[in-house]
């Protein structure tokens, strides 16, 4: 139980999925300008990334090694991603049409979103356990939202400063981003 | 038709150039430009995607049905993914180990999607050719100059290729570590956009 809470902490703050490991940066960039649309992605980041990390631990172990196929991996994790949020997408607007309007418009991106790829092919390297999989995307996904909504709120500010021409926009944020993570360096003498 | 083929080829290098004027691709490209070598790698490996998705996705955009597209065009650069992956744990392994997990990750690049969707969908097999090649040597391009950049001030060497730096400051230069670390990732980023804007307007 320690350990998994160790991974937990390790996974939020110190190798950040965002800050630290650099995946996920599109959408970091791109829906962090409103405090809204923010909190919607990671939402629906937290949800999916949760289901792939489960789907593909199984899928690897029973199906690829099973096989013998390993290097089908890519092929077959970024299929069953793309399927799962398709499913998903259809199963909320079935059944919890509140919560599909909340992240509706998120859902499709979060194919071409490199954290959940990504964290599927983390938990395969280190050679997760299913339980330890399981905590380790619920934990990653949580530090993409931590680091999605902070964002958001520097950002925001952001707008209302005079910024230079040549930095507006897309450079300004990156450099905010850039400060952010320097805040997160400071949580890497914690474990 | 020449014409046009060198337009395809040369707006991914300047005008359309992915990293900087798209802002496509940011992920790899903060994650591996620590060293220049990095980035020359990274950017090949996408180039080789770029160009191979964008004519495989050209050829076959007639037969493709509209609704499962996107779906499609994941596939078929997932195989070329593999590839890239077999080929470079044969022959450059160190590089290999070094990219990690940024390989299969080129899958979910939206450099190599967004041109799958924006322009080899709609056009011929050569233009599409045209326009993968140029937009994958404008990627390269933009990851090794960031990746140079931020191994000069933040290491004081410059390795472009085989794991030995070709160029090091000298003895009284202090490296900046902060340029190799994660958040320098993102400030030498930002600055480079910021010249850019400066440079030229889009």
């Amino acid at each position: 139980m320690g350990d998994l809470f160790v991974l937990a902490i390790s996974c939020i703050f110190i190798n950040n999925i965002l800050l630290a490991q650099f995946l996920g940066n599109c959408p970091f960039l791109g829906t962090s300008k409103k405090m809204e649309t923010a909190v919607g992605m990671a939402m629906a980041v937290i949800f999916v990334l949760v289901m792939a990390g489960m789907i593909t631990w199984i899928v690897d172990l029973y199906l690829l090694k099973a096989l013998n196929v390993e290097f089908l991996r890519t092929v077959s994790f970024i299929l069953v991603i793309a399927s799962l949020v398709q499913f998903v997408e259809m199963f909320l607007k079935k059944s919890i049409p509140g919560l599909y309007a909340g992240l509706g418009i998120f859902l499709p991106l979060i194919t071409t979103n490199c954290a959940v790829m990504g964290v599927c092919l983390i938990n395969i390297k280190e050679e997760y356990t299913f339980i330890q999989a399981l905590v380790s995307s619920f934990a990653y996904a949580v530090g993409f939202g931590l680091a999605l909504i902070l964002f958001a709120g520097v950002r925001e500010r952001v707008i209302l400063a005079r910024v230079p021409k040549a930095l507006q926009d897309t450079s300004i944020g990156l450099i905010t981003a850039g400060m952010i993570a320097l805040v997160f360096t400071v949580f890497r003498g914690m474990v | 038709m020449a014409q046009s083929l060198v337009k395809e080829f040369t707006k991914g290098l300047w005008a359309e150039i992915p990293l900087f004027r798209l802002v496509l691709g940011l992920c790899p490209a903060l994650a591996v430009t620590k060293t220049c070598e990095n980035g020359i790698g990274m950017g090949m490996a996408t180039t080789f995607v770029l160009l191979f998705s964008n004519i495989l996705v050209s050829m076959l955009r007639n037969i493709i049905p509209s609704k499962v597209r996107i779906a499609c065009y994941i596939v078929i650069i997932a195989t070329f993914v593999t590839i890239v992956e077999f080929v470079m744990q044969a022959y450059t392994y160190e590089l290999f180990l070094k990219l990690g997990i940024f390989i299969p990750l080129i899958v979910v690049n939206c450099v190599v999607l967004g041109r799958a969707e924006a322009f080899a969908g709609k056009n011929t097999v050569m233009l599409s050719a045209a326009d993968g090649l140029g937009m994958g040597i404008g990627f390269t391009l933009a990851l090794s100059s960031l990746g140079a950049v931020r191994e000069l001030i933040g290491a004081g060497t410059l390795t472009v290729w085989g794991g030995t730096p070709l160029f090091t400051i000298g003895h009284g230069y202090i490296p900046f570590q902060f340029m190799v670390e994660a958040p320098g990732a993102f400030v030498g980023l930002g600055m480079m956009l910021c010249l850019m804007n400066l440079i030229g307007k889009k």
